[in-house]
């Protein structure tokens, strides 16, 4: 441990831990990583940590996560029992599975793998000396330190992360999954970096999952950059299921060249505070992008989705669809900015935003935005927020149904709209039973309720018994 | 007696629809409702089934001998209550299979019974299916999503058939049917009538109860029951329209 966030702590306790520690953390560095460090370093101590005073977080306040204390961890964890961690649950986890504790990667025996194919997949913190030129080209590129304070503290700090790289032509034959577990005794403020390169032609389906084994307050602010080459695929999941006294900022920074595909689905199932930043950026003709979100927050669970795509160049098409319940106390901001470039014609764009409020007491800032510079573009966007249909109500329980029998059915076809969408079977089948179980809610008994799921048994976690997929 | 109605006053946002209707419903009897638009013939079904929109200011409605008014919507349809829609309602996302098999289940919860295994439960489904010559197809959608106004109305008699009510009112169920979905849908009711259970038949055309012959037929006029009589009403409304109701209303007006 290297230090302790007090209290209500301020800019200046990262900005002294970072020169305190310099030497240590960029100890792996190529020369360039250390200048975009110092130079982050430096724009933190510029801006400090957002308020609510920013428009950007202008209803998302930290000032709760922030009055916790917490520790940070510049250095791995000796002697993990791995086994012990993932609860052996998790099937081939050298291959598929890729598994993270405390933001720090972790492997039974090697931390970085080549395979057959050219596929490299492991700890960044070991890829930064096996492939530094390799890490070079991208890392830092797509992240934006110059105007995202959580960003550049990441870009400060981070020690290591995930690395997947993906040749050119290569298809990946199995979905990749990482399971970013925090388990700690003490509250845990972490920073894990993740580079996830596709090269031209290739293709990779990434599971990404974030969940906690305990209920220790924790404070995690991760920063992925993902690049897709000309004509590459990429079918991405963000799975979410974090204790109610977890903080969680996660900026996914995507860059996509020429003719790219991307489909990425965020799927929030609990967590103090979420935060999703995710940031897209066209950087080449005929791309397409469909991002989908689903949240289901109850208590005084926070989630906020900031999405942003950047149409900078022509024949781009991107969708948005984020549907929400809020339960409870609890609250949600959507944010949606499409930005269309001037030169960006024949952009298609949409964004959609539905909620679902179930409680007087649960808000919602729904804010889709399209900004366009020129008038050759097909743009919509459209925002929603309203109860379960009372009709729907009426004659699922004209037919027999109870009030809570019929409410259940009705969020989970209203949820199910974006899990549909889905493209791995097996993941599929799990998520909707998470859905199904997370709507239960205080309704433990499987056997009384109505959403019939493929695998009662289960506890909700995400592990997916990858040999299936 | 099955049901019995006793001077029922229902009004909504103030506005009162049915201004005191008295109708008594026996095991094995098909009652027709007639009436012009308007008139409150889906008010009377809605009240019956428990819409909560509805406000009852007097009367009383009697169900197998219990205050049908005190029992939730779901208790009613428990207690054998079943409402074709007039407009039944698409629910995006809930197959009609998980509908069923939710609903059946918690009849039979009810009941005291063990739900139906997923076996029994499928074969029930191709049995009924079958009675209304409703296509697997439709079957595997989502709740009325995308149908067509008469896969709608078979669809809502598929459901009856599923759950073999004690009471059952149709409410305009013949409307936008072809020639042939209307002998199946009739076939249908025909096929689950029994000594045991009673029908309300709301309609506008004689047409159906050709079909469906009705023990009683009843004009609904302005919120209350003005005519009763057999099925030879339904033939003289057919001929002459409503407009002679509508004068011996307002000579009983004039008179009263
Ligand atoms: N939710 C509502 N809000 C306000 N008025 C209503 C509502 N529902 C029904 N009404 C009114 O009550 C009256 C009776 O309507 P109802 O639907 O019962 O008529 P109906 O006899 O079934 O007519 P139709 O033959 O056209 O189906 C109408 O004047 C209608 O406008
Ligand atoms: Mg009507």
């Amino acid at each position: 441990m290297e230090g302790v966030l007090k209290q209500n702590s301020t800019k200046e306790f990262f900005t002294g831990l970072y020169r305190e520690h310099r030497a240590a953390i960029t100890a792996g560095d190529y020369p360039a990583l250390t200048i975009q460090r110092d130079n982050a370093i430096r724009r933190f101590e510029e801006s400090g940590f957002p308020t609510t005073k920013l428009e950007a977080w202008k209803n998302t306040d930290l000032k709760e996560s922030f009055s916790k204390e917490y520790d940070i961890v510049l250095e791995p964890e000796q002697g993990v029992d791995v086994q012990k961690v993932f609860r052996c649950n998790i099937p081939h986890l050298d291959t598929a599975i890729m598994g993270q504790l405390n933001g720090w990667y972790v492997s039974k025996d090697v931390p970085l793998m080549e395979l057959g194919n050219g596929i490299i997949m492991g700890s960044l913190a070991e890829a930064l000396k096996k492939y530094p030129a390799l890490i070079e080209a991208h890392l830092g590129k797509y992240a934006d330190s110059n105007t995202d304070a959580f960003t550049a503290l990441n870009t400060a700090f981070f020690r290591d992360g995930v690395f997947i790289y993906v040749p050119d032509n290569v298809k990946s034959p199995k979905p990749v999954q990482i399971i970013n577990v925090i388990h700690h005794d003490r509250n845990l403020f972490l920073q894990s970096r993740n580079l996830i390169v596709l090269g031209k032609n290739s293709r990779l389906s990434l599971v990404h999952c974030d969940d906690s084994y305990n209920h220790q307050p924790s404070f995690s602010n991760v920063v992925t950059e993902i690049y897709l080459g000309e004509h590459a695929s990429l079918d991405h999941y963000k799975l979410q299921n974090l204790n109610n006294a977890s903080t969680l900022i996660s900026s996914v920074y995507f860059q996509m060249d020429t003719a790219a595909q991307l489909e990425s689905h965020y799927i929030s199932l609990n967590g103090g505070l979420l935060r999703n930043n995710v940031r897209q950026r066209f950087n080449g003709p005929h791309g397409d992008t469909k991002i989908y979100g689903i949240y289901l927050m109850d208590a005084r669970q926070h989630i906020d989705n900031q999405v942003f795509i950047d149409h900078a160049f022509p024949d781009c098409t991107s969708g948005e669809l984020f549907k929400g319940i809020l339960d409870e106390h609890s609250s949600g901001v959507f944010n949606g900015h499409v930005l269309v470039e001037r030169n960006a014609v024949r952009t298609n764009a949409y964004q959609s935003n539905k909620n679902i409020l179930l409680t007087e007491t649960a808000k919602v800032n729904s804010k889709p935005f399209l900004e366009i510079y020129n008038d050759d573009v097909k743009c919509s966007h459209g925002s929603t927020t309203g109860q379960l249909d009372q009709d729907a109500m009426y004659y699922l329980r004209q037919r027999g149904i109870g009030e809570e029998s019929a409410r259940m059915l009705l969020m989970y076809a209203y949820a199910d709209e974006v899990i549909s969408k889905i493209a791995i079977d097996p993941l599929r089948l799990r998520i909707e039973d998470m859905v199904k179980k997370r709507l239960q809610g205080e309704l433990q008994i499987c056997e009384a309720c109505v959403l019939h799921c493929n695998t009662p048994e289960q506890p909700m976690e995400f592990v997916i018994d990858m040999t299936k997929l | 007696m099955l049901l019995s109605i006793k001077n029922l006053h229902a009004s909504i946002n103030g506005k009162e629809i049915l201004k005191g209707i008295t109708l008594d419903v026996n095991q094995g009897e098909v009652h027709a409702i007639m009436g012009p638009n308007g008139t409150g013939k889906s008010t009377l079904a809605s009240v019956i089934a428990g819409r909560e929109v509805f406000d009852v200011t007097a009367g009383e409605v009697i169900y197998k001998g219990k205050n049908l008014l005190k029992l939730a919507v779901e208790e009613r349809a428990r207690e054998g209550i079943f409402l074709g829609f007039q407009y039944p309602v698409e629910i995006p996302g809930v197959s009609i299979t998980n509908f069923m098999r939710t609903a059946v289940n918690e009849i039979r919860k009810y009941k005291g019974l063990d739900p139906l295994g997923g076996g029994a439960f499928l074969k029930l489904m191709e049995e009924k299916k079958k009675l209304v010559e409703l296509t697997s197809n439709l079957a595997n959608r989502s709740v009325n999503e995308g149908f067509s106004g008469g896969e709608k109305k078979k669809n809502e008699i598929f459901q009856m058939a599923m759950l073999e009510p004690t009471l059952a009112i149709l409410d305009e169920t013949d409307s936008g049917l072809d020639i042939d979905a209307l002998r199946v849908v009739a076939n249908g009711v025909n096929k689950l009538r029994t000594k045991d259970n009673a029908f309300m038949v709301i309609t506008h055309y004689q047409r159906l109860l050709d079909y469906i012959v009705p023990d009683f037929v009843h004009v609904l006029f302005e919120g209350r029951i003005v005519k009763s009589g057999t099925k030879e009403l339904a033939l003289e409304l057919e001929e002459k329209g409503y407009d002679w109701i509508r004068k011996e209303q307002e000579g009983k007006g004039i008179a009263g």
